[in-house]
């Protein structure tokens, strides 16, 4: 499925939500589900540091596709780093770099994404593109 | 057990004076309980801080229009409005500065160039606000001195019977928080400052949080700098007040340099005004010096005594709610405080409680509170702050107890 797909799907999971429990419920929930990042990769060079929680972002790049592993101490903010993960892991950059996580906004969680130092979510989107946008240059450079 | 028989301020006569307590968040009432970060406005400050874009508005003293000195002589008289708050000797001890932190960068910068050198010392606490933490770090570390630190104990007292073992002949200033914006203690900063006092020791309070719920008497006190801001004691925002008694005032280096801080400027030479002018550079937030003064007025026509009473009161029913909470434990519990309450639950972080409270129109805050030092004592990343002020009711903290118990569940 197309990063466009996926954000749909979420899109289409949230909304018959009405309730603001109902939303968060779903959201804590998937967090509650995603897997932990290997301890090994829970380091400070891959932790972003928010003041409200904290994000750790771990990557691996083989054969042109970025693999992304990641957590937070918070249970609501794993649930969107779950959401994230499912449209920008497994990717090639270019994917990741033409592509905005907008569904956050539709499913009325964008001031989750907002540019304060709080919650690393936003950091995390941005790192993440970081990576691509690297990754795409090599990849570039080598061909 | 709960509080049955407050006696009360009239209550819903006040909450009427600040408009924006009758909003909806999220489509439910408002419960603001984030007044340590930055408290409402009244409708007088507000009317107030409007007339100047609405009627009058000139620039203090540089011009002679009408306008001009309507502004001057309100930006002056606000200034007597603090001197007379605080009992100050003399309205030139009144600096206005852009709140707390600006004040304490003042004087640590300027005090740390006439009195501070290498191998001196600066005493704070281990509860300070970073405000009240960094500027002394710089300080410190531009002058070649050293900080260092007075702790506190799990229960949020500060251990100040160890500031004999902490001052040297080489201490040259104490700064202490009035109030610890994190644990809600109020500290015995009388006691510090004759302490120091008895060793020549100039001390600065961080009167930040203590302001809004204390009026003090800095002639009573003692102390040798005070420092608070307007927007946490229900004036504007952008403007706090720096109290320095004259013999330090008068001879330590002004801050900014620029406009008005002036008597004449050459190029080769340029002398300074006098105080409080001195340490004023540039056009002040006089609007907001104005709209403080304004909140003043208000507060002093509360009866001071009824509304201490019934904040401590709040204060009481809050804790003794929470505490009904299994996994919810208190950080700080001082036999002295104010309204200020830091907790986790157990099992819950911070931010998903904070978040989820929100979605119930309850405003609290998490985080590290601006005070790394504080959490790393209590070995978490961050905790969630309830905070009263005296429009809050007692009907508030028992719909915070009910979300709290309904957010449980849904961990």
């Amino acid at each position: 499925m197309t990063i466009d797909e996926i954000q749909q799907q979420i899109i289409e999971d949230f909304s018959g939500f009405e309730d603001w429990m109902d939303k968060y419920g779903l959201l804590i929930e998937l967090g509650n589900e995603l897997q932990p990042i290997d301890p090994k990769y829970k380091v400070e060079s891959n932790l972003i540091r928010g003041c409200q929680s904290r994000v750790w972002l771990h990557q691996e790049f083989r054969d042109g596709i970025i693999t992304f592993e990641a957590e937070s101490d918070a249970l609501i903010v794993k649930g969107l780093v779950a959401l994230l993960l499912k449209i920008y892991s497994d990717r090639t950059p270019h994917e990741i770099l033409t592509s905005e996580p907008r569904f956050i906004d539709e499913i009325g969680l964008r001031q989750h994404l907002s540019p304060t130092r709080s919650n690393g979510l936003l950091a995390m989107v941005k790192q993440m593109k970081l990576y691509a946008l690297a990754y795409e240059k090599i990849a570039q450079k080598n061909n | 057990m709960s509080i049955t028989n407050i006696m009360i301020p009239d209550i819903s006569k006040i909450r009427k004076d600040f408009p924006i307590l009758g909003q909806k968040v999220n489509g439910k009432p408002l419960i603001y309980f984030d007044n340590a970060a930055t408290s409402q406005r009244p409708i007088q400050v507000i009317d107030r801080v409007n007339e100047f874009s609405l009627r009058i508005n000139g620039n203090i003293h540089r011009a002679t229009h009408f306008f001009a000195n309507k502004t001057t002589e309100a930006y002056e008289n606000a200034r007597e409005t603090l001197r007379s708050y605080l009992n100050a000797e003399e309205t030139a001890e009144i600096i206005f500065t852009h709140g707390t932190t600006e004040s304490i960068n003042l004087v640590a910068h300027s005090f740390g160039d006439a009195f501070v050198t290498v191998g001196d010392e600066v005493i704070v606490t281990a509860m300070e606000h970073h405000a009240n933490i960094v500027p002394w770090q710089m300080m410190c570390q531009r002058r070649g001195a050293t900080l260092k630190v007075l702790p506190f104990g799990d229960d949020g007292l500060l251990q100040h019977e160890l500031l004999d073992q902490l001052i040297t002949e080489k201490t040259r200033l104490i700064a202490v928080t009035q109030v610890s914006n994190v644990l809600g203690t109020v500290n015995p900063i009388a006691e510090i400052i004759s302490k120091a006092h008895s060793k020549n020791i100039p001390v600065l309070i961080d009167g930040a949080q203590g302001a809004p719920h204390f009026k003090i008497d800095v002639q009573a006190l003692d102390c040798d700098f005070y420092a608070f801001s307007g927007h946490k004691m229900y004036g504007p925002t952008g403007i706090g007040v720096l109290y320095g008694k004259r013999k330090w005032l008068d001879r330590i280096p002004p801050f900014f340099g620029g406009g008005e801080m002036i008597d004449k400027v050459t190029f080769t030479q340029t002398t300074y005004n006098e105080i409080p002018y001195k340490f004023e550079a540039g056009t002040p937030h006089y609007v907001g010096a104005i709209g403080l003064a304004t909140a003043i007025d208000y507060l002093n026509n509360l009866d001071n005594i009824l509304i201490s009473r019934y904040e401590h009161d709040l204060l009481l029913e809050a804790t003794t709610r929470l505490k009904q909470i299994e996994g919810l434990r208190i950080y700080g519990e001082a036999p002295e405080k104010v309204g200020v309450i830091s907790f986790n639950i157990k099992g819950i972080h911070p931010f998903d409680l904070g978040t989820l409270l929100d979605q119930m129109g309850i405003a609290v805050r998490s985080g590290r509170l601006c005070a790394d030092p504080v959490m790393y004592h209590y070995g978490v990343e961050n905790m969630v702050r309830a905070s009263f002020a005296f429009y809050n009711t007692v009907e508030e903290i028992d719909a915070f107890y009910r979300a709290l118990i309904r957010l449980k569940a849904m961990f």
